[in-house]
């Protein structure tokens, strides 16, 4: 076996000790836990900082004079800086909360509803969440606009040439994933931005898989709107964050009525709050806000570089311990991959491969992933996947290796 | 005449009675799946196919003599091993008979994880879409 420290600077045994989640049985065997892409577990500071946050400073935000909402306030606007911060964003209020990326892609595609007209085109890509498609089709069937959807090659990559030949001035808007859930997939986003930005057309980028796995500089990428979940990336659920550009945030309509995002209501009418309340209706996921910013400080700490790296040579060792399975296929074997395995084993179906993994202590995700679309392109109903987070190990990798080896003698 | 469905059910329950781990509950279960008779090609239709995320099951239903005839299918093998069970309990029983039945057995062989909401596999919709297939039979024969 390939010790860890062969390969980074981590020591993982330490870190495996802040998941408390971790250290458990399943089917009397210790947890292998591989579905990371879905959702990540939470280190003992997040944990501690939910129930720190309850016992100490609760009370609404924005609006009260007192003590406790004063420092609720300010930790919840901490956390937004801090945001800011790791994303490079130019400025706080293009710091929106939202309840994860599923919310911000509904926020931004429902302002831009408001601004379609019929015949007007919106670009996605073929391998997308269906997070990152159902949005575009009900804005686009209401006014009549065009989703056109960016092919790829048998490998998992973005066809660049026929993304070029898709822009035109009818386009309003390009959406599409910086890395795929499905496929592992790194998309070239800042080249696909600057590509769209020729035609004068702003993208948004679903950046829910990235953020655990890159360092991302929403303003080098020179990205529109760029958003994530929260409990991808070690913090709890039910959060996430839109950045948006002010420019657009600003032209964007709001997406929800109610308290916080209003400066002044009457029945004759009402104005908007500034950025960015304006998007932020009703009492947020306070706890929620201020954890995501613990959650951020802990990839810090640990370094994200440091994070990908280890996660890199786990895929290696994964790829190759794995590859040398009779009838094994990745599926997506991009140049430019994160830490995500999917594959088939022929003749095996996920269900059944799934199944016998979890008997054996291993959680993997089978299925479609919420990527239909990205199923039918390669003529599958879905996959078994893996995916890779700072604590797991080389020894897990052979424990999915033997897992994988006792599922094709049990359905061969 | 023939053996009714709690009979059936409490032959399951003693057969798999004998596993004491899971590992030969699964190979018997997969056995069942490779056995199960296939459901006839002309049957495995969009309408009688019901989607799970995660597998997909084929469901077709005969009035025969006054039983209820299913045959199944699956894509997934544990999904059919189920399958074959269920088959095995319901199939060849009065409508009424089907309607009322308890399917309890599924639980007292500990693989009622496979029945839950969150696996999508398609098992309950199946034996939902079983027992829809028995009223229908159930209300054509009362009229
Ligand atoms: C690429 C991608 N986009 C969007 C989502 C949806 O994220 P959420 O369910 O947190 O809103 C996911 C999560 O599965 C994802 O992987």
């Amino acid at each position: 076996m390939i010790s860890d420290s062969k390969h980074t600077v981590l020591d993982i045994e330490k870190i495996r000790a802040e998941f408390p989640i971790l250290h458990q049985e399943v089917n009397k065997r210790p947890l292998a836990y591989f579905d990371n892409a879905a959702s990540s577990q939470k280190p003992q500071v997040v944990i501690d900082a939910i129930s720190n946050y309850y016992s100490t400073i609760n009370s609404n935000i924005h609006r009260g004079v007192h003590h406790l909402s004063q420092l609720a306030t300010d930790a919840y606007e901490q956390s937004r800086e801090k945001i800011r911060k790791h994303l490079n964003a130019e400025k706080k209020h293009e710091i929106i909360f939202t309840k994860g990326t599923t919310d911000s892609i509904n926020l931004v595609a429902n302002g831009f509803r408001q601004l379609l007209q019929e015949g007007d085109e919106i670009i996605v890509s073929a391998m997308e969440h269906h997070s990152n498609i159902v949005p575009w089709q009900l804005a686009a069937k209401e006014k009549g606009a065009i989703i056109r959807v960016i092919p790829m090659n048998d490998n998992a990559e973005l066809i660049f040439e026929e993304y070029q030949k898709l822009l035109n001035e009818k386009t309003k808007i390009v959406a599409f994933n910086h890395i795929s859930n499905a496929l592992g997939t790194i998309n070239p986003v800042k080249e696909m931005i600057a590509e769209a930005h020729k035609y004068n057309v702003p993208v948004m980028v679903d950046g829910a898989q990235a953020i655990p796995h890159t360092l991302v500089d929403v303003q080098d990428l020179d990205a529109d709107f760029y958003c994530f979940s929260s409990h991808k990336v070690y913090g709890p659920t039910g959060i996430g964050i839109l950045y948006g550009k002010e420019e657009w945030l600003e032209k964007l309509p709001p997406y929800q009525g109610g308290g916080e995002m209003i400066k002044e209501v009457s029945f004759e009418g009402t104005t908007y709050a500034e950025l960015p309340h304006k998007f932020e209706a009703g009492t947020p996921h306070i706890e929620g806000g201020i954890v995501l910013g613990t959650a951020i400080d802990y990839i810090n700490t640990i370094g994200v570089e440091n994070i990908a790296a280890h996660e890199h040579a786990l895929m290696e060792y994964a790829l190759e311990k794995l590859g040398t399975i009779e009838g094994f296929n990745l599926i997506g074997s991009a140049k430019n991959k994160a830490a995500v395995i999917s594959f088939l084993i022929d003749g095996i179906h996920p269900y059944d491969a799934g199944t016998i993994l979890d008997k054996l202590g291993i959680a993997v995700r089978t299925g479609h992933h919420c990527a239909q679309p990205t199923m039918s392109r390669f003529n599958i109903p879905g996959t078994v996947r893996a995916s890779f987070a700072v604590y797991n190990t080389y020894e897990e990798i052979d424990r999915l290796h033997e897992g994988l080896l006792k599922v094709k003698q049990m359905f061969a | 005449m023939a053996e009714s469905i709690q009979d059936i059910q409490e032959e399951i329950v003693d057969e798999f009675g004998m596993f004491d781990d899971w590992m030969p509950k699964y190979d018997y279960l997969i056995e069942l799946g490779k056995e199960l008779p296939l459901i006839d090609e002309q049957y495995k239709t969009e309408d009688r196919l019901i989607k799970g995320c995660q597998s997909r099951v084929w469901l077709h239903a005969e009035l025969n003599d006054g039983k209820v005839v299913f045959t199944a299918d699956s894509d997934a093998i544990i999904t059919k091993g189920i399958i074959s069970l269920l088959v095995r309990v319901l199939s060849n029983q009065e409508p009424e008979a089907i309607v009322n039945a308890d399917m309890a057995f599924i639980d007292e062989i500990d693989l009622k994880e496979h029945l839950s909401p969150t696996r999508a596999n398609g098992l309950v919709s199946m034996i939902k879409q079983m027992k829809y297939y028995a009223l229908a039979f159930q209300a054509k024969k009362e009229q």
